[in-house]
């Protein structure tokens, strides 16, 4: 059977997860504690992310747009689980152990991740943000000092340069379809903005980091972020929202009430079997 | 007068292109080729695809749910990856065998509607909840490994648009039951309470999935034509106890038992036997009276409500952005 | 590690090359209670070198979407390195009732093919 069939599958070739494990397991790659606690909060995101994500996954609002998200939800976890595990070997910690049995004041994602995903618009306004800051990050993070980082950052960046398209692609079409869509977008928008600025904050770790050449200052991703986001906001017609910026404080374990029930759904079966093998 | 005249050239010319057709039709299944999408076709058969086919792309879709129900609490970073990557399939799947079903001159949209509107069927095995993590390899396991059995001789399905989406769906589905059988081979040589786990699961859903296959032989009055029309190639017991065969040996491998003491293999006939199957359970379930039925429409009926009007925006941004190039162009 | 083709920063990110603008399929402004979204058919380049060739259908509500859907849909398991979309509308097929006439000629001619020259066999390089 097949002959006929016009794709092959193919595994692809690209940095897994599991590369990363083994890289940690036999020490050719061994994070500083700076460092891992960096890759915490660029893993912290993408898991918070792809479990919000994951949510659409036979809800979305075509079978097509199912597939999309999926497609971005995987990738993220991806990001996620090379982060988690690069991380974890400066504690001889797994990517469970660390994404399973932390408390929630011990995860370090920025806000804006774990904000419900609302309506469609509401979804991609966060996915608008989410992907452009994170483009702009994993692009300069390709050039890290860390080669560990800059290689996850070598895959993601592909990746994520995808979830801006989609994002922008549905700005325009929200905005420009109908009445409805486009007061859903305007409000969608609304919702995430206050979210934006903790994305560009720095702080001790990063600031340590970024005289090393490991990290890249979130600060200084801010103009390109504006910018470019700002082309897609006035194609769509649309203004950036003027809303005060929330009070941030997730990069240090201080969450909104939205992470708590989060977690709760995510570490509930792994902690009802402590140490057990899935 | 004239026209009654018309009329009988008409309808002449029309028995004529039907007899044509017929023979045609009926030489291309002697043949044991493939009938496209264009070419004449009885009625009843392209009645009786369109049924199967959107109930199979139906039964894809609200297939989804008892696993994106998992999706969240899946216990580790690996099988969660692994398991939204799986749901993520059966949306593709879905949408393989509705475009199929399309061919045959029936919209997406109004299947979608007939199924919230609850006008059509689908594998009555997603209305059974999905209770514990276990399911997840029970139904990979066992639920698509009957769903293989039952589609990898659809891959031959006499109409050529069905056979090639099963094509792709089959070598995507490999990896599904593949996945199933290793959680529950996880679980079956983990804890004690991992591998009770493991065993409850394979006990409820073991005979739920031996009724995919559809009622037996005697009792299943459309089976003959489908096979007369080369869509089916093996009858619903014959499969069945192919599958009960794959089962036996592989839940050895698992350290596992079936719930079935009746399980033999049958020198004379040279084919496995199983015990009786409440099918009286089954017609329930089909007629819309499972633990599940309408939890799982609703969830199908919500979504289809709540893209709405993204569905609406997105087609009335491509009206706008067309017009706008022909302006632009005149 | 870092790879020579990285993205560049561009407002437009990933953006396929050669989609013209938005080209929505008739089918897609029909005047139903909601508007469906057209159907395309999605041809699949699995490798440099070969042809593209028909890997199925989806629904979209225009060329830029459906070619992403597509992406989505059909390559997920990096079975692609192109792909082409066509409204359905867009595609002029042969009749099958006229199939018989239609590719009648080329039967019998087998002089057409290499395998009618029987007499070289044997013979080095031909």
């Amino acid at each position: 059977m097949g002959g006929e069939s016009a794709t092959r599958i193919t595994p692809g070739n690209a940095l897994r997860p599991e590369d990363i494990a083994l890289e940690v397991r036999t020490g050719l790659a061994k994070p500083t504690e700076d460092v891992a606690e960096y890759a915490l909060r660029l893993g912290d995101d993408g898991l918070i992310l792809a479990q919000r994500l994951g949510h659409w996954i036979s809800r979305g609002p075509e079978l097509e747009e199912d597939v999309a998200l999926g497609n971005i939800a995987l990738d993220q976890l991806g990001h996620a689980r090379s982060f988690l595990t690069y991380a974890g070997g400066a504690w001889d910690k797994t990517e469970d152990e660390l994404a399973y049995f932390r408390r929630e004041h011990e995860f370090r994602s920025a806000a804006i991740f774990e904000q419900p995903n609302g309506d469609f618009a509401a979804t991609i306004a966060r996915q608008f943000i989410v992907s452009y800051y994170q483009f702009e990050l994993y692009r300069r993070l390709t050039e890290s000092t860390d080669a560990t980082l800059a290689a996850i950052a070598a895959k993601a960046v592909k990746e994520v340069d995808y979830h801006r398209d989609h994002s922008a692609q549905w700005v325009l079409r929200l905005a420009g379809g109908t009445e409805e869509s486009r007061a859903r977008m305007i409000q969608g928008l609304k919702q995430m903005w206050p979210y934006v600025a903790e994305l560009f904050q720095d702080d001790e770790l990063t600031t340590r980091l970024t005289e090393t050449g490991a990290a890249v200052a979130p600060s200084t991703l801010k103009a390109d972020f504006d910018r470019l986001t700002g082309e897609i906001l006035a194609e769509a017609e649309l203004e950036v929202p003027v809303v005060p910026a929330a009070p941030g404080g997730g990069r240090h374990g201080r969450h909104s009430e939205h992470l708590g029930y989060l977690l709760a759904e995510m570490q509930v079966l792994a902690r009802e079997y402590p140490g057990a093998s899935w | 007068m004239e026209a009654n005249a018309q009329r009988d050239t008409d309808s002449q010319a029309k028995d004529r292109q039907d007899a044509d057709g017929q023979a045609n039709f009926d030489r291309v299944i002697a043949e044991d080729s493939r009938i496209e999408p264009k070419d004449w076709m009885p009625d009843a058969y392209r009645k009786t695809l369109l049924r199967q086919i959107s109930q199979h792309a139906h039964s894809e879709i609200i297939g989804m749910q008892p696993e994106a129900n998992w999706i969240s609490r899946a216990p580790s970073l690996k099988r969660k990856a692994i398991l939204m990557a799986k749901v993520q399939d059966e949306a593709g799947h879905g949408l393989y065998l509705y475009s199929a079903a399309e061919t045959l001159g029936q919209t997406r949209d109004k299947m979608t509607a007939d199924l919230i509107a609850g006008k059509a069927r689908y594998s009555s095995i997603f209305n059974y909840p999905a209770r514990t993590w276990a399911d997840m390899g029970a139904i990979g396991w066992l639920v698509d490994g009957a769903a293989i059995c039952n589609q990898v001789p659809l891959c031959r399905a006499s109409y050529g648009p069905y056979g090639r989406a099963m094509v792709r769906v089959c070598k995507e589905e490999s990896f599904h039951q593949r996945q199933g059988f290793e959680i529950l081979l996880e679980l079956a040589h983990g804890t004690p309470e991992q591998k009770q786990m493991a065993q409850d699961a394979v006990n409820r859903w073991y005979a739920p999935a031996l009724m995919m296959f559809g009622p037996p032989d005697d009792d299943s009055p459309n089976s003959k034509q489908s096979m007369a029309w080369n869509i089916k190639r093996f009858s619903n017991d014959e499969l069945r106890s192919r599958f009960v065969g794959m089962m036996v040996e592989q839940v050895r491998v698992l350290g596992l038992t079936l719930p079935d003491s009746e399980i033999r293999f049958n020198e004379d006939t040279k084919k496995w036997e199983h015990g009786p199957l409440d099918w009286d359970e089954f017609h329930e379930v089909l007629a819309g009276r499972g633990p599940c039925n309408a939890q799982r429409l609703e969830r199908r009926r919500e979504a289809h409500d709540d893209g709405a009007w993204v569905r609406e925006a997105a087609a009335a941004y491509a009206a706008k952005q067309s017009l706008k190039t022909k302006e632009y162009a005149a | 590690m870092i790879p020579t083709d990285s993205p560049t920063s561009q407002a437009r990110p990933g953006t396929p090359v050669g989609v013209a603008p938005a080209n929505a399929p008739e089918v897609s402004t029909g005047s139903t209670t909601e508007r469906a979204w057209g159907l395309w058919e999605v041809f699949v380049r699995s490798s440099r070198g070969l042809s593209h060739v028909h890997a199925g259908s989806l629904h979209a509500p225009d060329a830029a979407m459906a070619l992403r859907n597509a992406r989505d849909l059909y390559t997920r398991r990096n079975e692609g390195v192109s792909i082409w979309v066509v409204p359905v509308d867009a595609i002029a097929a042969s009749d099958p009732d006229a199939k018989g006439s239609f590719f009648e000629s080329p039967q019998g001619k087998d002089y057409r093919h290499a395998t009618y020259y029987t007499k070289s066999e044997g013979v080095k390089h031909l």
